[in-house]
C-alpha cells in the first residue's frame, strides 16, 4: 500500500450567496483595501489515504467528500494527491 | 403512543423535549442514545432534538447522520415510520436525505433566538392536523444555521408537492422579507418528506408546549401527532 497525501478544497458553489465571505469582504473595503472584491471563504481539508495506487487514492478520497466532507448541494471540491515518499 | 428521542453527544434540547412529550403532552416517552443499535419496536414516533450534535464539527448534522441509532432511524423512517426533527434535528435530517435541501449559515451571520411568527401551509399532514386553520402560531427558534436552501426543482416538487408545512411570516400571517429571520427560500420554517412522514423544523415547539412558559402552540404539533395515531 502507498500513502498518499490529500488536499481537499471545498468551496460554496457558484451562485450560492457566500455571506462570510462578503462580510470579510465589506470589512476589508472598509479599511483600506477598497481595491479587494469578490472575497469567498472555504474549507481546507488534509489527510492522509492508504492505497494501491493513485487511482484508487482518488476514489476513496472522491467518496468520502462526496459522502461526508462536503455537502454536494452547496459545495463544490477539489482533490490534489500527493505520494509520501517512505524515508 | 409512546416517542423516543434520540441523543447525541452535544444535543441540548432532549429534556426540553422529553418534558413537552411527558408532563404537557402526556405521552410516553423514552431517551435512545447515539451508540444505540436497535429501535425498540413500540416507538411510534421518533424525536431528533435540537443542540449542537458532535459540536457541528464540519457542517449541522453531518456527523451525527452516521451515528449508530440514525442507521435505525433511518430504516424506520423508509418504513413510514413517523420521525421528527427540530432544528438541529432537522439539519441532521437533510444530511441523511430523509428530507431535500440543506440548512446554510443565517443570511445574517447571527445566530438568532426570539420568538417567530409560523404560518402552517399544510394543515394535512400528521403534524398539523389539530392546527386551526387560521391560526398563527408563536414559536421560538434558536440557531446560526437555519437559512433553507435547494435547488430550483427541488423547490418547484416541496410546493407541488404541498411538503412545505411551516413558513416565517408577521403576526398577522403576512409572509415577507421583514418575516424572514435566516435569508430561508420562501420563508421555509418547515418542511414534511414526499411521503409525509417526516418533518423537519427549525423552531422549537417543545421550547413553547407549557402555558408556564408564556405559550403553548408548540403543544399543537405534538398533539396532531397524538391524533393521528388514536
Amino acid at each position: 500500500m502507498i500513502n498518499y497525501l490529500a488536499n481537499i478544497k471545498i468551496m460554496l458553489k457558484k451562485g450560492i450567496l457566500d455571506v462570510q465571505g462578503k462580510t470579510v469582504e465589506n470589512a476589508l473595503n472598509s479599511m483600506e483595501f477598497d481595491n479587494i472584491h469578490n472575497v469567498r471563504i472555504g474549507k481546507y481539508v488534509e489527510l492522509i489515504v492508504s492505497a494501491k495506487n493513485k487511482e484508487e487514492a482518488r476514489h476513496i478520497v472522491d467518496q468520502a467528500s462526496s459522502k461526508l466532507i462536503a455537502n454536494p448541494i452547496i459545495e463544490d471540491y477539489e482533490i490534489t494527491l500527493n505520494e509520501l515518499k517512505v524515508e | 403512543m409512546k416517542f423516543a428521542i434520540v441523543v447525541f453527544p452535544g444535543s441540548n434540547c432532549d429534556s426540553d423535549a422529553f418534558y413537552a412529550i411527558r408532563d404537557n403532552a402526556q405521552q410516553e416517552v423514552i431517551y435512545l442514545w447515539h451508540k444505540d443499535t436497535t429501535l425498540p419496536k413500540d416507538i411510534d414516533c421518533v424525536i431528533l432534538p435540537g443542540g449542537f450534535s458532535y459540536g457541528d464539527y464540519l457542517r449541522s448534522g453531518a456527523i451525527a447522520r452516521f451515528s449508530p441509532i440514525m442507521q435505525e432511524v433511518i430504516t424506520f423512517a423508509h418504513n413510514g415510520g413517523t420521525v421528527v426533527g427540530i432544528c438541529n434535528g432537522f439539519q441532521v435530517l437533510t444530511e441523511a436525505k430523509l428530507l431535500p435541501g440543506t440548512l446554510m449559515r443565517n443570511n445574517t451571520l447571527n445566530f438568532v433566538c426570539k420568538d417567530v411568527y409560523l404560518k402552517t401551509s399544510n394543515h394535512s399532514t400528521r403534524f398539523t392536523n389539530k392546527i386551526p386553520k387560521d391560526a398563527i402560531l408563536r414559536i421560538p427558534i434558536a440557531h446560526g444555521e437555519g437559512n433553507y436552501y435547494a435547488d430550483e426543482d427541488t423547490i418547484k416538487s416541496l410546493v407541488d408537492n404541498n411538503q412545505i408545512v411551516f413558513q416565517y411570516c408577521d403576526k398577522n400571517g403576512i409572509i415577507g422579507k421583514e418575516s424572514n429571520p435566516n435569508g430561508s427560500l420562501l420563508n421555509i420554517a418547515g418542511i414534511i418528506n414526499k411521503d409525509g412522514n417526516v418533518l423537519g423544523m427549525m423552531p422549537h415547539p417543545e421550547r413553547l408546549s407549557d402555558e408556564i412558559l408564556g405559550g403553548n402552540d408548540g403543544l399543537l404539533i405534538f398533539k396532531s401527532i397524538i391524533d393521528y395515531f388514536k
